[in-house]
C-alpha cells in the first residue's frame, strides 16, 4: 500500500468513526452552516462535536500549518481528505471568512505574533470575522474608499461608514481597509484588525428583496484600535486587500457548482424545450466543475495566473444565477409561494433573488472581465 | 484532475513547434486546398508524423508504438486545432487505433499506421446527423462470410483511407445497441463505391454505398452482434479528441482575434481599447479556459477506466464544440470587413468548427446524452 492509499484508509475509518449521521446530510442553505464565533448558538450537539474533533486534528483548515492550528497536510492528502468527506457526504465542521479570506491573507501578510494570535482562533472557531470593504461611495471603484484611520501615537482613531458587511451584526472581529493617507489613492490605504465591541462601532442590517438580511451597514465612530493590530505596512494596505480578494473569489466560485448534482436530474423536466436548456446548463456545470479542480490544482502548483480567480468568480456567479432562473422556470407557479410551508418558506424564489448579488458582491461581473482583460489579456488601454 | 507531468509537457512542447512549423495554415491548408489535392491532406506531413512516433500514440509498445493515452493524443490535437492542420491523425491513430486495438487486425494496419503509410477511416453516421445505435447498414451472413448492403456518410478521410471500420447490422433493429457488428472494409472491396466531397473546411470526406460487398468472417472486428463494444470505445476517443482539437481551433481563433485587437485602429484608437470588444474577449477567453478544462477531464477519465468517462466525453464535445463556435463568430465579428476575405485566415477557423462541431456528435446530440446519462 502507498503512503497515499494509507492516508485514504486512515481517513475513511476516521471519519466514519468520528462523523456524527447528523453531520452527514447536505447543507441546505448558508443557515445550516455552522459559522462559529463568540455569539454562535450550535443547532445541535452533533454540529458543536463535529467541530470539536475536527478542529482537534487542525482539520477544519488541513492545509494551514500544525502550529497555527492547521492540519499541516499536503495538497494532495487535504484532497484526499475532501474526497472522504464528500464521498460520506460530510458537511464542513466550520465554514467562516476567517477561513476563507483572512486567513490565507494572514498565512502571506502578518507576523508571526499575528499569526500565532488570530490563525488558532480561526481554525477553533472562535472569532468569527467580516469583512470592511465597501462603502457607500467605493463600490466598484472599492480604492477610492474614505473611511479614515489616523495615527494619534498609541492608537489609531477610524471613523467613516461601511456597507454590504456580511454578517457585521453576528462578527466578532472586523478585518477592515482604512484611508491612512489622501496622497495616493491606492498607496494610502492599510488594512486593519479591530473587536466589534469596540465602543464607536455600531452595525445596522439592510433588509433585501429575498427578505433576508446577510448585510449590514457598519458604522464607526471615534473607534480606538490598537496600533499593532495593522497587517502588513501602512499604506500597504491593497497588496493585503487584492490579495485576499483573490481567495473570496475563489471562494465565490465555488457556487458555480450548486449543492452537487444534476439539475435536470433533480427538477426532471417535462417541457422538452425547458429540457434542452438545462441539459445545456448541466454541460456548463460539469465542465466549470473541471476548470474548478483544475484551478485549484494550478492554483497550488503555482501555476494559475494571480487573476484568474476573477475569470472563476465571473464564471460561477453567472452559472449560479442561471441555474436560479432554472429552478424558477422548473418550478412554474410553485416557485412564487413565499411563505408556505410547502416551499419551505420560499426558498426557492428566495435563493434566485439572493443569487442576484452574486455577480455584484466580491466585485462585479463587470469589474471582473475588465481584470481579466487588462491582467490576462493585456488589452490596450484597459 | 492531474496537471500535466512532465513528459506531457515535453510532448505538447514538440507537438506544438512541429505544427506550428510544418503543419502552418499556410504550408497544409490553404496549399492543399488551393491545388485542389484528392486527400484534402498532404501524405508527405503524415510521414512526418510517423517519423516523431505521433501516429503511434495509442498503439500500445508491444506494437511498437509510443503506448499512450488519450490525454497525449489530446495534447497533440489541440495544437493541430489550433493550427487548423488537415491529416488523418484523429481518424486513423485515435479512433482508428481505439477500434482495432486487441483483435488481429491490429496486426495487419498497426505497422502501416507506425510507417505512417495506412490511414483508416471510420463509417458510422447513415444519415446528416450522428446517431450510431440507429446503425441500419445491413450485413447478412453467407456461407463462412458476410454480405454488406446500404450506405455510410460523413466518411471522414473515406477517400483515402485504406480501410474503412463499419459499423453494421446483424440483428435487431436501429436503435438498439445489440447487434451492430463492426467490420474491416478494405478500400477496394468489390461492390463498394466511394463518393469523396470536398466538405465546408477543404477536408474530404465520402458517401459510401455498398452493393452486394463480400467479406470474410476474419473482417469482423471484436465479436459479431457485439460491435457496440469496440465502436464505443473508438467514438468516446473520438468525441474527446475532437473537443481537444476544437480547443485548439478555439484558442487559434481567440488569440488572431486579440492580435487584430491590439493592432488595428479606429477613432484614433486601438479597438482593443473598447471595453465592449474587451468585455466580450475576456468572455471568450474564461469560456475557452472552461472547455480546455473539460476536454482534460474528459481524456483523463478516459485513460483511468473511471465511471464518469463516457459523461464526461459528452460534456466535453459539447462545451467544446459551444465554445469554438463562440470563438469564431467572435473572430469574424471582431475582424470587421477583413475576416470576411478569403485572405485573411480567421475565417479558416469557422470553417474547420462547423466540420469538428458535427464530427462524432454535435452539441444537441451530446446534450442530449448528458441529459439521459444523468437520468432525465
Amino acid at each position: 500500500m502507498t503512503e497515499i492509499d494509507a492516508f485514504r484508509s486512515e481517513t475513511r475509518a476516521w471519519l466514519e468513526a468520528n462523523c456524527p449521521t447528523e453531520m452527514r446530510q447536505p447543507l441546505r442553505s448558508e443557515a445550516d452552516a455552522c459559522w462559529g464565533g463568540r455569539k454562535w448558538t450550535f443547532q445541535s450537539d452533533a454540529q458543536r462535536q463535529w467541530l470539536e474533533v475536527m478542529a482537534e486534528r487542525g482539520w477544519t483548515v488541513p492545509d494551514w500549518p500544525k502550529e497555527y492550528g492547521g492540519g499541516g497536510l499536503s495538497a494532495a492528502d487535504a484532497r484526499i481528505l475532501k474526497e472522504e468527506m464528500q464521498r460520506i457526504g460530510a458537511r464542513p465542521p466550520l465554514t467562516s471568512f476567517g477561513i476563507s479570506m483572512l486567513g490565507p491573507a494572514l498565512l502571506k501578510f502578518g507576523t508571526e505574533e499575528q499569526k500565532k494570535h488570530y490563525l488558532g482562533q480561526i481554525a477553533r472557531g472562535e472569532i468569527r470575522w467580516c469583512q470592511g470593504y465597501s462603502e457607500p461611495g467605493a463600490g466598484s471603484d472599492l480604492a477610492g474608499l474614505q473611511t479614515k484611520a489616523e495615527d494619534k501615537g498609541d492608537h489609531w482613531l477610524v471613523n467613516g461608514q461601511k456597507v454590504w458587511t456580511s454578517y457585521a451584526d453576528k462578527a466578532d472581529w472586523i478585518f477592515c481597509l482604512v484611508r491612512t493617507s489622501t496622497e495616493s489613492k491606492q498607496g494610502g490605504i492599510s488594512f486593519l484588525l479591530f473587536d466589534m465591541e469596540t465602543p464607536g462601532v455600531s452595525t445596522k442590517p439592510i433588509l433585501l428583496i429575498s427578505g433576508s438580511s446577510p448585510f449590514c451597514e457598519t458604522f464607526f465612530d471615534d473607534v480606538k484600535v490598537p496600533k499593532d493590530q495593522i497587517v502588513g505596512e501602512v499604506n500597504k494596505g491593497w497588496d493585503v486587500a487584492k490579495y485576499l480578494l483573490g481567495h473570496e473569489r475563489e471562494m465565490i466560485s465555488g457556487m458555480g457548482l450548486g449543492m452537487g448534482g444534476s439539475l435536470g436530474a433533480t427538477t426532471k423536466p417535462q417541457d422538452s424545450l425547458l429540457r434542452a436548456e438545462i441539459a445545456a446548463f448541466d454541460v456548463d456545470v460539469l465542465a466549470f466543475a473541471a476548470m474548478s479542480e483544475r484551478f485549484a490544482a494550478m492554483w497550488k502548483a503555482g501555476e494559475a495566473h494571480p487573476a484568474s480567480p476573477s475569470m472563476m468568480k465571473y464564471a460561477g456567479t453567472e452559472l449560479n444565477k442561471r441555474r436560479n432562473e432554472l429552478m424558477m422556470a422548473a418550478g412554474g407557479s410553485d416557485a412564487l409561494e413565499w411563505d408556505s410551508d410547502r416551499s419551505r418558506k420560499g426558498a426557492t424564489p428566495r435563493s434566485w433573488l439572493r443569487s442576484k448579488g452574486n455577480s455584484i458582491e466580491g466585485g462585479t461581473s463587470e469589474i471582473q472581465l475588465n481584470i481579466v482583460a487588462k491582467h490576462i489579456l493585456r488589452l490596450p488601454g484597459a | 484532475m492531474s496537471l500535466l507531468t512532465d513528459d506531457q509537457k515535453m510532448l505538447r512542447e514538440t507537438a506544438a513547434s512541429f505544427l506550428a512549423q510544418e503543419g502552418s495554415i499556410a504550408k497544409q491548408l490553404r496549399h492543399w486546398r488551393d491545388i485542389a489535392c484528392k486527400d484534402g491532406f498532404g501524405h508527405g506531413l503524415w510521414k512526418q508524423f510517423a517519423e516523431l512516433g505521433l501516429t503511434g500514440i495509442c498503439i500500445p509498445e508491444s506494437h511498437g508504438g509510443l503506448g499512450l493515452g488519450v490525454s497525449e493524443a489530446a495534447l497533440v490535437l489541440e495544437e493541430i486545432g489550433r493550427n487548423l492542420t488537415p491529416s488523418p491523425f484523429l481518424t486513423t491513430a485515435v479512433a482508428g487505433v481505439r477500434a482495432i486495438n486487441g483483435t488481429a487486425h491490429a496486426d495487419v494496419w498497426f505497422p502501416g499506421i507506425l510507417s505512417g503509410d495506412a490511414v483508416l477511416a471510420l463509417a458510422v453516421d447513415e444519415g446528416p446527423c450522428h446517431a450510431p445505435e440507429r446503425t441500419a447498414l445491413e450485413a447478412k451472413r453467407q456461407g463462412n462470410g458476410f454480405v454488406l448492403n446500404g450506405e455510410k456518410s460523413f466518411v471522414v478521410q473515406g477517400g483515402s483511407a485504406d480501410m474503412i471500420v463499419t459499423a453494421t447490422r446483424t440483428a435487431g433493429s436501429p436503435g438498439e445497441r445489440e447487434g451492430i457488428t463492426l467490420f474491416a472494409v478494405p478500400k477496394d472491396a468489390s461492390g463498394l463505391s466511394v463518393d469523396s466531397q470536398a466538405m465546408v473546411d477543404s477536408s474530404k470526406a465520402a458517401r459510401l454505398a455498398f452493393l452486394n460487398v463480400e467479406l470474410d468472417a476474419d473482417a469482423v472486428i471484436g465479436e459479431v452482434d457485439g460491435g457496440w463494444a469496440p465502436l464505443s470505445r473508438a467514438l468516446s476517443a473520438g468525441s474527446a479528441g475532437a473537443a481537444a482539437e476544437l480547443v485548439g481551433v478555439a484558442s487559434g481563433a481567440s488569440t488572431m482575434t486579440l492580435d487584430y485587437l491590439r493592432q488595428r485602429k479606429q477613432f484614433g484608437k486601438l479597438i482593443g481599447e473598447f471595453q465592449a470588444l474587451q468585455h466580450r474577449a475576456a468572455h471568450l477567453y474564461s469560456e475557452i479556459e472552461i472547455a480546455r478544462a473539460a476536454a482534460l477531464k474528459a481524456a483523463q477519465l478516459l485513460d483511468s477506466g473511471d465511471d464518469r468517462a463516457e459523461l464526461y466525453v459528452s460534456v466535453a464535445k459539447a462545451k467544446a464544440a459551444d465554445v469554438a463556435n463562440l470563438s469564431v463568430r467572435e473572430g469574424v465579428q471582431m475582424h470587421g470587413g477583413i475576416g470576411m476575405t478569403d485572405e485573411h485566415d480567421i475565417g479558416l477557423y469557422m470553417k474547420r468548427e462547423a466540420v469538428l462541431g458535427e464530427l462524432f456528435g454535435d452539441v444537441y446530440y451530446h446534450r442530449n446524452r448528458v441529459a439521459a446519462l444523468s437520468g432525465y
